[in-house]
């Protein structure tokens, strides 16, 4: 196996994660449930490929696909802060909703039930393997950027106290709710952008084709204890097994179905507490008093 | 879910309260949905340039106005009962089980395994329920797992659920693909025993329809769950800690063995669902076959608002919706159902809470 090949793999194969994992410990920092990821970026990768379509140039795919996810975000947050609604079940109904929105899209404006037209894309120098994408870039280093407003910016100390102690919170004058939004529509964006860089990476969209991702960038979240850097991590990682999984096929050393488990099964691990627990912020899940 | 989204204060909505006060906070919810559901729908068929009334016409003549399009409604609705009644037992507990999709595939798997052991002419009345007891142990072993981790380790159940899902359906595809599946395909052999008698072979009208003899399972299933919930003192105790975990452990009701005996009992009734396609339709377990079915067990669960007989009724209407797309595909793609379920279940969400408030508040002025 060669290290280099193996390496760029795995990168590549992680960012739709790193983008995920980060919009996802935003909005669970900020106390509200992120099982919509899926859901985001499903919808950021259809709106990625109708944009890019429509105007044959990949950044306008990159904008539309934000909106994308966008509104989905603010129909999440709207149910969920505005109505109080469970979040839980609107994360559900959000995922459901975006397998139906990108279905019936993708019939009206492609005629078609399982995929888009090609589109362009980014880079495609075959020498670069994919580095010349600037959306790869922008992956690497949307965790960082996530950990540093999180941890050294007022907003990021706002949507920590609003998932901790949402009522201390609004005691300093903090608006949870406002916060909330900010956080969920950060979410959002940040989601989409993982579904818009592997659209644009397969030049097309097919239906589901997140195929789980969002889950993993959950596992991720929660593998990683709310922790940007401890969650972009645990992408690596189980981008790693993805990758060893792909460069195994063929030899039968472990059957491919194993290694899928891996994300999922560390998750339960670490929420079990076999080592070291992983404990959620506070108020997740909570609606606002 | 009523649980944490009531306002801290609210008058408790099980004891005290008028039955038409609870009737209207229950109702109410699904109805404002069917009305913003019916709008999007509306505006989905302009989109695609069709006309709403027609299609939806259409509609209910291919679900509601033939015996084929009924009878695929009911098979449809059959397992959406037991995901519903699963998922609904486990909120009544004030638990969020969304392993559905595993515990049914789990159930399929087990009562596909006892049909081929079983010797081929074993009398139905011994397979069916051999079957079930399978079936219902393998969505209560894949249920009990995030239940002993909740009570021993206090992990949420929504995300072990979950990630359970995908181990769980890993596992099967790992056995089907590698073991058990007729060459070519990803299912196993035709069962030898336990084929339950269609619909069709009592009412020939039914003819094509895969509507069968699980029906009748999952409206019993039903009654067992609203005696178990409303009449026998196990049930009274789960919906205490449902209401009030702190209360209830107050009050003497071991709160961790409540939540243990809710969340594998939720997996077993979702594994038995298993049996209606399993037993009722192809005869064999296929992988993929729950996909989906699990998910949209939540949607039925709220919609018919916790009541096992609200669920047997949401699970009616989820059914129809999905057989519907079919019948209006050659106007409207049948995607735009998989929008209207989703928009379904965020406008029952929202106006749950909503309503209930607004609804008090009404109530307390006119108290005052």
């Amino acid at each position: 196996m060669n290290p280099i090949s193996f390496l760029t793999q795995m990168i590549r194969i992680a960012i739709p994660y790193l983008f995920a994992a980060s919009g996802g410990v935003v909005a669970e920092r900020a106390g509200i449930v992120s099982l919509t990821l899926e859901g985001f970026m499903l919808s950021g990768a259809f709106a990625a490929v109708l944009g890019t379509s429509y105007s044959g140039n990949p950044w306008i795919g990159v904008l539309s696909g934000m909106i994308g996810g966008l509104i989905f975000a603010l129909i999440h947050a709207v149910a969920t802060i505005r109505y109080r609604a469970d979040q839980v079940v609107v994360g559900v109904a959000i995922n459901l909703l975006a397998i139906g929105v990108t279905r019936f899209f993708l019939k009206l404006f492609f005629a078609s039930s399982s995929n888009s037209p090609r589109v362009t894309g980014f880079g495609g120098n075959i020498n670069a393997a994919g580095f010349d994408n600037p959306l790869l870039w922008l992956g690497i280093l949307v965790a960082p950027v996530v950990a540093f407003v999180v941890y050294k910016t007022p907003f990021g100390l706002r949507v920590r106290a609003s998932g901790e102690h949402p009522d201390a919170a609004e005691s300093v004058g903090v608006s949870v709710k406002r916060v909330r939004y900010l956080a969920v529509a950060i979410s959002g964006i940040l989601a989409a952008l993982g579904g818009v860089y592997l659209a644009l990476d397969q030049h097309q969209f097919t239906d589901q084709m997140t195929a789980g991702r969002g889950f993993i960038a959950i596992s991720a979240v929660i593998f990683g204890r709310w922790d940007p850097i401890r969650a972009a991590l645990a992408c690596l990682l189980f981008a790693a097994a993805e990758t060893l999984q792909i460069q195994l096929q063929g030899s039968h050393a472990i059957a491919s179905q194993f290694i899928e488990m891996i994300p999922y099964a560390l998750t339960i691990i670490a929420l079990a507490g076999v080592v070291g627990r992983a404990v959620p912020p506070a108020a997740l899940g909570k609606a606002e008093s | 879910m009523s649980v944490t989204t009531q306002p801290i204060g609210a008058r408790p909505t099980t004891a005290g309260t008028p039955w038409r006060d609870r009737a209207e906070e229950a109702l109410i919810p699904p109805l404002v949905a069917l009305l913003v559901a019916l709008i999007c729908g509306d505006l989905l068929i302009l989109s695609y340039g069709q006309s709403p009334g027609a299609v939806y016409r259409l509609l209910l003549e291919g679900t509601w106005g033939n015996a084929y399009g009924f009878g695929q409604v009911l098979y449809k609705a059959t397992t959406l009962a037991f995901t519903g009644l699963a998922v609904s037992f486990g909120l009544r507990a004030g638990l969020f089980n969304i392993g559905g999709e595993s515990q049914l595939a789990a159930g399929g798997f087990a009562a596909a395994l006892t049909g081929l052991a079983l010797p081929p002419g074993t009398p139905l009345i011994f397979a069916l329920p051999l079957c079930m007891i399978a079936a219902g142990l393998a969505g209560g072993v894949v249920g009990s797992v995030p239940a002993y981790l909740k009570t021993r380790f206090g992990a949420h159940e929504v995300i072990v659920t979950i990630m359970l899902n995908f181990i769980v359906l890993a596992l099967l595809n790992w056995f089907i693909a590698g073991h058990l599946h007729v060459p070519e395909t990803l299912h196993t052999p035709e069962i030898h025993a336990g084929v339950l008698p269609r619909l069709a072979d009592i009412n020939s009208t039914f003819h094509g329809s895969a509507a069968n003899l699980a029906l009748i399972v999952a409206v019993l299933v039903a009654v067992a769950v609203w005696f178990y919930l409303f009449r026998a003192r196990a049930g009274y105790e789960l919906r205490a800690v449902g209401l009030q975990p702190d209360a209830a452990e107050y009050g003497g009701i071991s709160v961790r063995r409540v939540w243990m005996r809710a969340l594998t009992l939720s997996g077993v009734i979702a594994g038995i669902g298993g049996i209606n396609y399993v037993l009722g339709y192809k005869h064999y377990y296929e992988d993929g076959f729950a996909s989906g079915a699990g998910f949209l067990g939540i949607a039925v669960a709220l919609v018919g608002r916790n009541h096992p007989f609200g669920v047997l009724l949401a699970a009616f209407f989820f059914a129809t919706l999905s057989q519907g797309g079919l019948a209006i595909h050659a106007f409207v793609p049948k995607q735009m159902m998989d929008v209207l379920q989703g928009v379904v279940i965020i406008a029952v969400a929202m106006s749950v809470p909503e309503v209930t408030r607004v609804l008090r508040s009404a109530r307390r002025r006119s108290d005052a």
